[in-house]
């Protein structure tokens, strides 16, 4: 029972525990840099980027991408099956179409259940630790990005 | 749909809810509590009065339900002699509509009423020892009962805006507690299996919390997990919540004290 009470720590599963963390780590209270959506894509970068931190980010679990998604990721025991598996998304889509996805991926699907990562307007009752602030960096998206572009292996 | 409609309420609020079958609610074939997706060891946990952790706390809601307290010095079974017959299915019908108070009322709230106002004594503070114990023992004597929300015409206000609160995004991370429960029920949320939201067993022991919890503290932890602004402990939001989520659960049997992760 007690690696039960374990694992289910560990797991991310829904709870206080864990996403109290999260107030300190979200994107900061600077301004949205401005960016330029050109059909199903943001092609121009928001700024520098570095694909090894972002593949830190995406499996940090206060980024929440492994909640929905599983992805090549072998040493991360919980990943979520809720949306697509991120293997060989650098080989479907452009860095542009990954940044949109990232960004406001509600503007491609008004329905999704994605997070805009990148957007602090249109939302409802958000928790005070997290109002006015974006999920990620735009530092962050392009880390983000870099890394998903190589992840090419479908 | 205002004129006279005692005899027809039943009627009205099935009417009322009929509306909702057109969102994507789960059919009630389809309807499953939490305990369905337990692994083996947690259910076996849940089954055992002896392994129950939960089964402590009720046992100190019996010591408490037996003592006088209060200026009237009176203890509940004092008014209300033999739980397992007087309390026997009251949970299941909770929260329930008070005349006097002119809205619903949950267990908890039922219970502290009679704290206040037949004992006279302080009301117990919400996830207090005292009153998820009381709750726990009131509402162990309902294990085994089908959740039978009152078909009462002055709920269907409360529950229609628990109803839309539960399909509602919000929170930073913008998701409706049905994208979750009614979409993807029965997926991996990283490590944890998403339920279908049934309140069939509270309060309950949760591993994670290592404690006994009120349904209300679970709904908690899901508003900040989408990183929205929890409510009070005991605001009309919850309790409007709770209502909708027993007319969702109606028919599912109570469980309380159950076990979760
Ligand atoms: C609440 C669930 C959820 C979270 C959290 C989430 N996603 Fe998604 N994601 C989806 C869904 C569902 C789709 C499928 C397309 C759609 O519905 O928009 C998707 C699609 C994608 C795609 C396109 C996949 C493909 O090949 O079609 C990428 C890339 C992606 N997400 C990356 C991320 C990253 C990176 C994060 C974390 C920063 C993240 N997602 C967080 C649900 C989520
Ligand atoms: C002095 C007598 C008295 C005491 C003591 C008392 N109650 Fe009550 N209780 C009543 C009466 C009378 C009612 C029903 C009338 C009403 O609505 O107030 C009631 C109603 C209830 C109900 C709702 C029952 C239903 O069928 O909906 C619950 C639950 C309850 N009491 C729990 C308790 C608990 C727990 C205690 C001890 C903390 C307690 N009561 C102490 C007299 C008492
Ligand atoms: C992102 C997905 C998600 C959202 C959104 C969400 N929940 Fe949950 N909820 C979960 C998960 C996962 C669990 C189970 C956690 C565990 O077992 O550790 C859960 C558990 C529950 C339970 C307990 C069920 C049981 O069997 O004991 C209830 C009730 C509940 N949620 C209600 C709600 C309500 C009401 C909302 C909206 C305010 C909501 N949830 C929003 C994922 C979600």
């Amino acid at each position: 029972m007690i690696m039960d009470a374990a694992a289910a720590k560990a797991a991310a599963s829904f709870s206080c525990v864990v996403f109290l963390l999260l107030a300190t780590t979200a994107g900061g209270q600077e301004a949205l840099r401005p960016y330029t959506v050109v059909g199903d894509a943001i092609p121009a970068p928001l700024t520098g980027s570095d694909p090894e931190r972002g593949r830190a980010i995406v499996t940090a679990r206060q980024n929440t991408c492994l909640l929905c998604h599983s992805g090549p990721f072998p040493e991360q025991r919980f990943q979520g099956n809720l949306s697509p598996d991120l293997k060989g998304t650098g080989a479907r889509w452009s860095e542009g179409q990954l940044r949109l996805r990232l960004v406001d991926a509600s503007r491609l699907n008004a329905e999704t259940i994605m997070p805009s990562y990148y957007k602090v307007d249109g939302l409802t009752r958000v928790g005070t630790a997290w109002r006015g602030k974006p999920i990620l960096s735009a530092e962050q998206i392009e880390d983000v990005v870099a890394y998903l572009t190589t992840l090419r292996d479908q | 749909m205002t004129v006279g409609l005692k005899r027809l309420a039943p009627l009205a609020v099935l009417l009322a809810f009929a509306a909702i079958a057109a969102h994507a609610e789960i059919p009630l074939n389809e309807r499953r509590a939490g305990t369905a997706d337990l692994a083996p060891e947690t259910k076996a946990m849940q089954d055992d009065d002896s392994a129950n952790p939960g089964m402590l706390v009720v046992l100190d809601g019996e010591a408490l339900w037996k003592a006088k307290a209060g200026a009237a010095n009176q203890a509940c079974a004092d008014c209300h002699t033999d739980a397992r017959a007087s309390m026997k299915g009251v949970a299941a019908r909770h929260p329930a509509f008070d005349a006097r108070l002119g809205r619903p009322v949950n267990i908890e709230q039922r219970i502290n009423m009679c704290r206040v106002e037949r004992q006279q004594a302080t009301p117990f503070a919400y996830e207090s020892k005292e009153l998820l114990a009381l709750s726990a023992f009131v509402g162990n004597q309902s294990r085994g009962e089908p959740i039978a929300p009152p078909a009462d015409e002055r709920l269907t206000p409360f529950r229609n805006a628990g109803r839309d609160d539960y399909f509602r995004r919000q929170g930073q991370l913008n998701l409706s507690c049905a994208q979750c429960h009614d979409d993807n029920w029965g997926k991996r949320l990283a490590g944890s299996l998403i339920p279908q939201a049934h309140p069939t067993g509270y309060p309950l022991y949760r591993l994670e919390w290592q404690a006994v919890g009120s349904l209300q503290r679970r709904l908690r932890n899901c508003l900040v997990g989408m990183r929205a602004e929890a409510y009070d402990y005991g605001a009309p939001e919850y309790v409007a919540l709770e209502l909708y989520l027993m007319w969702r659960a109606r028919g599912l049997t109570v469980e309380i004290p159950a076990v979760r992760p």
